[in-house]
């Protein structure tokens, strides 16, 4: 290790201290900042917990109900406050538990640590009680990954997590701890990891890349920009805006994207993708220079490749040299870090005024209204719509609520709908699409952001998948607002099922149970909603709650998210219905 | 659809446990099979180099080098075509001892082939011979005729023509 790491002497570092492994696990978390943690206990863990427990006062450990649910609560609380979420688990079953947590983060970009007990050193390869390879399952999931097998490694190895996570392109990285090297004794002291020689977070951005950029976005005459999770995760919203005020660009979102730019903000022209807005996927079409910053062209995004502004020159902003290219190609890459990249091109860019183009966005999210919003917003008929449910949230937030969302139809329905005024303040399942995502996120949001208002919103299906975490709500207090928006479906398979597979419901009919006797078995508040005429009463009450608070809106029940790109179509072939 | 090639991959990488996991993994998850790979020692003091030969189109190779050099532990990829690179492998023959003293044909062999015993007993000898794949089958048909008893060859290993700016790259993390 100590060829390949650079390290920054802080504070008393150069005293070192006889501790044991595990206490040194605490003190190096602590070392980084780290004063809450989500985990669950076993056999090979358990010098750790021993040293939480004596180290209460300074470090939170909160017991999630499962492992995955501390996996989605460290990237709830990631996602909500930039910081790095940590999970703990113990060997086996345990670390195996983290998998879809870390490939969630892996594919979204979340800077996570996760910490595994692993057997001792003497066990490794024998097939012993609880013993897994997690190094070998987590390497194609984690970013990085290392496993320790004494005492002495952890300072470095945990210094170099910290960094990887959080650094460059953000992701998650696993540190696997034998047992041996939690007990032994060694002379501990930390110091920071400030670079690894084989490592390159990110590229000084190129003047001539600039240029390039430059000359072509200031020669558009129908530019649009496609900004995704790169303003956020590189903390760039002001000078994103200062970039799209300056050039009266129309910008549209991805789902990850979502919340960087206010929804009111008049350049906002929605979201992109298979349920995003008519006017953005219609005229990706119809730009002549897409510039797309901080996304990945993801196949959600760009419905049909082939098909995929071909007419346009693309100018990419990105932070991974490995995204250039790989979907899409760019006629001129801006490699780099998306705040300082959007700050340095500013003053390339000429002012300009776009608004016969912009019209045409707001023309045909005109029309989307008429077709799809206004029947959501205000429907006619019996049944409730998930939108509807959305409008009153809004309408009790202001727009100043951390909307968690699962995976589904209610997700897709929760980023049209839900407005935001402030960044950070989406968070959701969106690369992997993770179902149970929602309830242990919200939960970590909440914890990490307690001055914010959280709202989960989550289908039934979604809903008990991680049900379990209603627990961990009881014992901390969380005060997440949970809505279960009910359809008794799996609802986006079943509005597949309609649309391409002739109504053939196969196993996406739900026989649910009493969800508020369930939430009151954990000590919730909790109500149903099941008519119109109660929602805006009990949506108000439920934000008004001091403490957590679940809400159930049975919803109509074979109600579907539109517009729609069907796979394998082109974007501009988008469906209002 | 674009015709796919052969392709000699160079990756300097850290010497660490788990380096060559995180590289087959990129290959395995898009369906790639390996033709062949070597690691070892590198020009570079604690540096390893990996030679990975794989058929592929020049835009999946690209896209491929990309996701190498993303990894941690990854200091540099390169791709290069058959013409750029100086290549061998290198195989061992175990024949019966019998061969060398029966059959004149064999010594005619081994000089024509320009291998070379490195090993003989009362029982077999061992017959090695460097080169490239279509000088390493030949020899194999060859002497098939006359029985192998074990027969092996190492994955190829590869110096390209044109220098490779990776040297400098190191010594520059290494003056730091």
């Amino acid at each position: 290790m100590a060829t390949e790491t650079k390290t920054k002497n802080k504070e008393t570092s150069s005293k070192t201290i006889r501790i044991s492994g595990a206490e040194a696990v605490i003190r190096c978390l602590m070392a980084e900042g780290v004063d809450l943690l989500y985990g669950y206990p076993g056999g090979a863990i358990m010098p750790v917990y021993d040293e939480f427990y004596k180290f209460q006062d300074q470090i939170h450990h909160v017991l999630t109900r499962h492992e995955q649910g501390a996996t989605h609560a460290a990237q709830g609380y990631a996602r909500a406050t930039g910081k790095v979420g940590v999970a703990i688990a113990t060997s086996g079953p345990g670390a195996t538990n983290l998998i879809t947590g870390i490939a969630d983060a892996q594919i979204d970009s979340t800077p996570m640590v996760c910490i595994t007990g692993q057997v001792g050193a003497h066990l490794l390869g024998t097939d012993a009680f609880q013993e897994t390879d997690i190094v070998g399952i987590s390497t194609p999931v984690t970013k990085w990954n290392y496993q320790i097998t004494k005492a002495s490694d952890i300072p470095k190895v945990m210094a170099k997590a910290f960094y990887l996570a959080k650094s460059g392109r953000p992701g998650p990285v696993l540190v696997d701890i034998t047992k041996n090297a939690q007990f032994e004794e060694f002379d501990f002291s930390y110091e920071k990891c400030t670079s690894v020689r084989s490592y390159k977070p990110k590229c000084t951005v190129k003047e001539e890349q600039l240029k390039a950029a430059a000359t072509l976005i200031n020669s558009a005459k129908k530019p649009m920009i496609v900004f995704g999770q790169g303003i956020i995760l590189g903390e760039a919203e002001q000078e994103f805006k200062n970039f799209i005020e300056k050039s009266n660009i129309p910008s549209a979102w991805t789902i990850l994207g979502l919340s960087a730019l206010p929804t009111s903000h008049p350049l906002n022209v929605g979201m992109v993708g298979m349920h995003g807005n008519y006017g953005p996927n219609k005229l990706t079409n119809e730009c002549d220079v897409l510039i797309a910053i901080g996304m990945r062209f993801d196949d959600r995004v760009t419905g049909d490749l082939s098909r995929y502004a071909t007419q346009a020159k693309v100018v990419h902003f990105e932070i991974d040299p490995a995204e250039v290219n790989k979907n899409v190609t760019a006629d001129v890459a801006v490699i780099g870090d998306a705040k300082e990249s959007l700050q340095q091109i500013l003053p390339l860019i000429n002012e300009k005024n776009h608004e016969a183009w912009l019209k045409e966005f707001r023309d045909l999210n005109q029309t989307e209204y008429d077709v799809v919003i206004k029947d959501q917003l205000f429907p006619e008929k019996d049944g409730l719509t998930m939108a509807e449910v959305l409008k009153e949230i809004n309408e009790a937030s202001g727009g100043d609520a951390i909307i968690v969302s699962d995976v589904g139809q209610h997700q897709m329905i929760a980023c049209r709908y839900a407005e935001f005024n402030k960044t950070k303040s989406n968070i959701t399942s969106g690369g992997l699409g993770t179902m149970g995502f929602a309830l242990p996120a919200a939960i970590g949001a909440k914890m990490g952001r307690p001055d914010r208002e959280v709202v989960a919103i989550i289908g039934d299906g979604g809903y008990q998948m991680n049900i379990q975490e209603l627990g961990t709500i009881l014992q901390t207090k969380a005060a997440v607002k949970i809505v279960v928006l009910n359809n008794e479906f799996l609802g986006m398979v079943r509005q597949w099922q309609q649309l391409f597979f002739d109504k053939r419901y196969a196993s996406t009919e739900m026989v649910n149970p009493d969800f508020v006797t369930i939430a009151k078995g954990y000590s919730i508040d909790a109500t149903r909603v099941t008519k119109r005429e109660e929602l805006s009463k009990s949506v108000k009450e439920m934000m008004a709650s001091k403490d957590a608070y679940f809400l159930e809106v049975c919803v109509e029940k074979e109600g579907n998210v539109f517009p729609m790109i069907p796979t394998g179509s082109s974007v501009s072939e988008i469906r209002l219905e | 659809m674009e015709n796919k090639q052969t392709y000699t991959i160079s990756i300097y990488t850290e010497n660490n446990i788990g380096v060559l996991n995180r590289i087959s993994a990129i290959f395995q998850r898009r369906h790639i099979n390996v033709e062949s790979v070597n690691i070892s020692k590198s020009e570079i003091k604690s540096v390893s180099r990996f030679t990975v030969l794989i058929k592929t189109t020049e835009d999946q190779m690209k896209k491929i080098i990309g996701q190498i050099e993303k990894q941690v532990e990854v200091i540099k990829a390169y791709y290069h075509t058959e013409d750029e690179t100086i290549y061998q492998e290198s195989c061992l023959f175990k024949l019966s001892a019998k061969l060398l003293i029966d059959n004149d044909e064999i010594q005619k062999i081994i000089n024509n082939s320009k291998s070379r015993v490195i090993n003989i007993n009362r029982d077999f000898f061992v017959l090695e011979k460097s080169g490239n794949k279509e000088e390493i089958e030949e020899l194999y048909h060859t002497l098939d005729k006359h029985g192998i008893m074990q027969f092996i060859r190492s994955g190829r290993i590869a110096i390209t023509k044109d220098e490779l700016p990776v040297s400098e790259m190191i010594k520059s993390f290494q003056n730091k």
